[in-house]
């Protein structure tokens, strides 16, 4: 099949998994309270007039993020979930309210069809892997304990709080926040020291920490899972040729979030500059490049708002406009459909941004 | 012709980076380079190495190294010196026209800065005897030796001295040039807007037969500069006292900022003040008033009014001059919002009671000027009746001295602590008094302008006891 072909099929799958998606949330029997009451509200039927991922994005306003902060988590557990316990899980909270997507199989879901993207020669089956990073309720310990374990492997933590950290950070106390990641980093190369461990996850910032500390290579690591922060080409560039020594490590960097799952990344190197790309999990999610002022789609290699549509049975979330800008990228023929590239906050080129370690 | 690259250099080895800053001329914005943007992890892995670049100069004796930095320094001042990648070559008149261009220095003192420097340069025994207090150079390359009969032990501080580089002057990177005969490589953060000059010392050097490996020329971010001060045991910052004020208090961190510097006139000298008009005026505005060693301050026991008066009207009229014009004597603002910022900040403080712009009556016009096709800002004298006026001990980049008149009993407890006072005076107390004060960094006796600072005195820091440290040693028989 050519690249056009599967570019097609996958708009297909799309857009039917858009009709099942939306018949799923907006159906008494098996919707959830808060999109069935929103659907009341309107003077529009999504099971209707949504036929079509471009439908979606037609009828539906920007998703607002204040609902998952301000509303019971209960509002969102659809009427085929009800009485199962669920997952809480945060993002953001630096201060105040943090925001709040209840789960049950979604992060399980997302991160066994992720593992398929990895390759055994650089995240060894059967084996141990460690987490240096932001763990408490965040989906991603859960997320990666389970990815681990898909691949047979055990997973050590080391904790980090990122609150706390961008709290150091804003209020300039450098030394402190300096001191909070040497805490981190010493847990980790304990761990290292004691125990073997071949695939890391932890976030570009820490990863430079624990190589400046430590030979990863001699330490026997052989794949680094990387996430959290902007990744400019530079930063990767750096990176994978002298953090992860040129490819001996292998460096996986990802996209993803609380309310998404996961994208993966198209494979980066001298070829595209080092330029990450990244590709949402369609169908079960969907990133955009676009002007939010037009809701049309950037051009090709210019840059935008990225806007993501989460569809799975447990969470329906569409057209959550991200705090990031990108450029958008052509499909690629392991995942053909649109890539965000050089992710990084909006507005980062005008301002400072504080991201801290994470 | 395309527009250069300047890349980072990495232990001696270029490296470009895929993020890029623009060095833009002062007047129309056009790009006259780019630079590569480093990330401040290169150079926490660079310092790893920095051991390397310390091992490449210890194969040199501190003579050899005198002798390449003299030649660097005729390189540096008359030779065709590689400018970033593809083979590009940069004249000393190309570099002269090009800094000019994008610092807004007139030509003439750019050319001032580069004797300076050659001077600097061609003069590094003189230097070195200076911050040593004549110890032989032998001594140093064994690291013991005997003086005036004792036996003296050095080593050094650092592998490396982390330099974080403002824009403002070129003449400042002449506070380096010992360190390389002194055998400490320099990891260096240039200033944004002024990579010509670092680059242009380091190829000299390099093309006058010192290994790269001894230079680590690193644009970065604040996290960079912040690891380059944090991480070689040895560093120079230069900056606001905002800058300053955040590594004051720290050994490793020897801090260049505002000089506060003044002309102080005793009660002996007082009556002859109009003779000295010319001394302030020049301690005022050579340079165009950038330096840290420019006169920000006049203090005087009586004729406070008549004097800034007098400095009013002989600076007052002053204007811009095209950049190649030898009579220049205001420098453009590569920054243009620096400008509007001083002169907003030099209005808002006199709106307090207490002070008014001599230099106003004088002037065509308004302070802030569009002239050259640039942004400058006219001299400014403001009269202040006492010390306590905000307007009173200021520094500003730009031609600019307050006018205050203090008893000379209370002078030295009233100009708090100043880099250079050029002090006016044949009373032999006062004078005792200013040779004893110890918030003087320099001091010079007589009608001479601050801007007069001497090769073979350090007059900010020691490099060499920055660099060095003396210890005890005992060795058999």
């Amino acid at each position: 099949m050519n690249i056009e072909e599967k570019i097609k099929n996958a708009a297909d799958e799309l857009d039917a998994h858009v009709v099942e998606i939306i018949k799923w949330h907006f159906s008494p029997e098996t919707g959830s309270p808060f999109w069935l009451n929103w659907s009341n509200e309107q003077d529009w039927n999504p099971l209707e007039e949504v036929r079509s991922f471009k439908d979606l994005c037609n009828k539906f306003p920007h998703f607002q993020d204040e609902w998952l902060r301000d509303l019971p988590n209960d509002v969102w557990v659809p009427q085929a979930y009800k009485g199962r316990p669920f997952n809480i899980f945060e993002t953001g909270g630096t201060t105040g309210m943090p925001k709040q997507r209840i789960g049950w199989d979604d992060f399980r879901i997302d991160y066994t069809e992720f593992s398929k993207t990895l390759k055994d020669e650089h995240f060894p089956r059967d084996h141990y892997w460690m987490m240096v990073g932001p763990t408490g309720p965040r989906r991603l310990r859960l997320a990666i304990e389970h990815l681990a374990n898909e691949r047979g492997c055990s997973c050590y933590f080391v904790d980090l709080d990122p609150r706390w950290v961008k709290r150091l950070i804003a209020s300039k106390q450098f030394d402190q926040a300096r001191a909070y990641m040497d805490h981190a980093i010493d847990q980790a190369l304990t761990i290292l020291k004691h125990r073997s461990v071949s695939a890391l996850f932890t976030t570009p910032k820490l990863l430079e920490a624990l190589a400046e500390r430590k030979d990863l290579v001699k330490a026997g690591i052989k794949g680094v899972f990387c996430g959290g922060t902007t990744m400019d080409k530079q930063y990767a560039r750096f990176l994978v040729e002298e953090v992860c020594e040129g490819g001996q490590i292998g460096f996986v960097p990802t996209y993803g979030n609380t309310l998404m799952g996961l994208a993966r990344h198209h494979p980066i190197g001298p070829d595209n500059d080092y330029s990450i790309a990244y590709y949402a999990p369609q169908p079960r999610a969907a990133l955009r490049v676009i002007n939010p002022e037009t809701n049309q789609e950037v051009d090709y290699d210019t840059w935008g708002r990225v806007e993501l549509t989460t569809l799975t049975k447990e969470f329906f979330m569409p057209r959550f406009l991200e705090r990031d800008e990108a450029l958008r990228r052509k499909p690629w023929v392991e995942a053909p459909w649109d890539g965000v590239a050089e992710v990084r906050p909006f507005g980062a080129m005008e301002k400072n941004i504080v991201e801290g370690v994470y | 012709m395309s527009t250069p690259h300047i890349p980072c250099l990495r232990l001696g080895k270029e490296y470009r980076s895929f993020n890029e800053s623009e060095v833009k001329d002062y007047r129309d914005g056009s790009v006259k380079a780019t630079m590569s943007q480093v990330n401040a992890g290169i150079i926490r892995r660079d310092l790893q190495k920095i051991g390397q670049a310390r091992e490449a100069l210890e194969k040199f004796t501190t003579r050899e190294l005198i002798d390449i930095s003299a030649k660097a320094g005729e390189l540096f001042l008359n030779g065709n010196l590689a400018l970033g990648e593809g083979g590009k070559m940069q004249s000393a008149q190309e570099y002269l026209e090009t800094l000019s261009s994008t610092s807004g220095l007139p030509h003439v003192m750019v050319k001032r800065n580069m004797d300076k420097i050659h001077y600097a340069l061609t003069h590094v025994e003189l230097i070195l005897n200076g911050l040593t207090r004549g110890i032989d150079p032998t001594i140093l390359d064994r690291g013991y030796g005997e003086q005036a009969g004792s036996p003296v032990c050095f080593y050094p501080t650092t592998d490396a001295l982390g330099l974080v580089m403002p824009s403002n002057s070129p003449a400042v990177n002449s506070l380096w040039l010992p360190s390389i005969a002194l055998k400490i490589p320099i990891v260096m953060k240039p200033g944004r807007d002024e990579p010509w000059t670092p680059f242009r010392l380091i190829q000299a050097f390099i093309a006058a037969g010192c290994p790269g490996e001894a230079f680590g020329f690193y644009p970065t971010d604040h996290e960079g500069a912040g690891d380059i001060l944090r991480l070689c045991n040895r560093a120079l910052i230069f900056g606001d006292k905002s800058t300053t004020d955040l590594y004051a208090g720290d050994p490793g961190v020897q801090v260049h900022g505002p000089g506060f510097s003044k002309i102080l006139i005793g009660e002996d000298e007082i009556e002859n003040w109009p003779d000295f008009i010319e001394v302030m005026a020049s301690s005022i505005s050579d340079n165009g008033g950038r330096s840290c060693v420019n006169a920000s301050a006049v203090i005087v026991p009586k004729y406070a009014r008549e004097i800034a008066e007098a400095l009013g009207k002989r600076l007052g009229s002053l204007n811009p001059l095209p950049v190649d014009d030898p009579n220049a004597v205001l420098s453009g603002f590569a920054n243009p919002k620096m400008g509007e910022w001083i002169d907003g900040a030099i209005d808002a403080d006199l709106l307090e009671k207490g002070a008014h712009d001599t230099t106003a009556p004088h002037r065509e016009g308004s302070r802030l000027v569009q002239a050259e096709g640039g942004t400058y800002l006219r001299p400014t004298i403001v009269y202040c009746e006492s010390m306590n006026h905000p307007l009173s001990n200021r520094e500003f980049l730009c031609p600019y001295a307050s006018v205050v008149e203090v008893p000379q009993s209370e002078m030295l407890s009233a100009i708090g602590p100043t880099l250079v006072v050029s002090a006016i005076t044949k009373d032999k107390q006062f004078t005792q008094q200013l040779l004893s004060a110890s918030n003087i960094e320099r001091l010079n006796l007589g009608p001479i302008s601050t801007m007069k600072i001497s090769w073979d005195q350090p007059h900010e820091g020691n490099m060499f006891e920055f660099l060095y440290k003396r210890r005890s040693i005992g060795m058999a028989a």
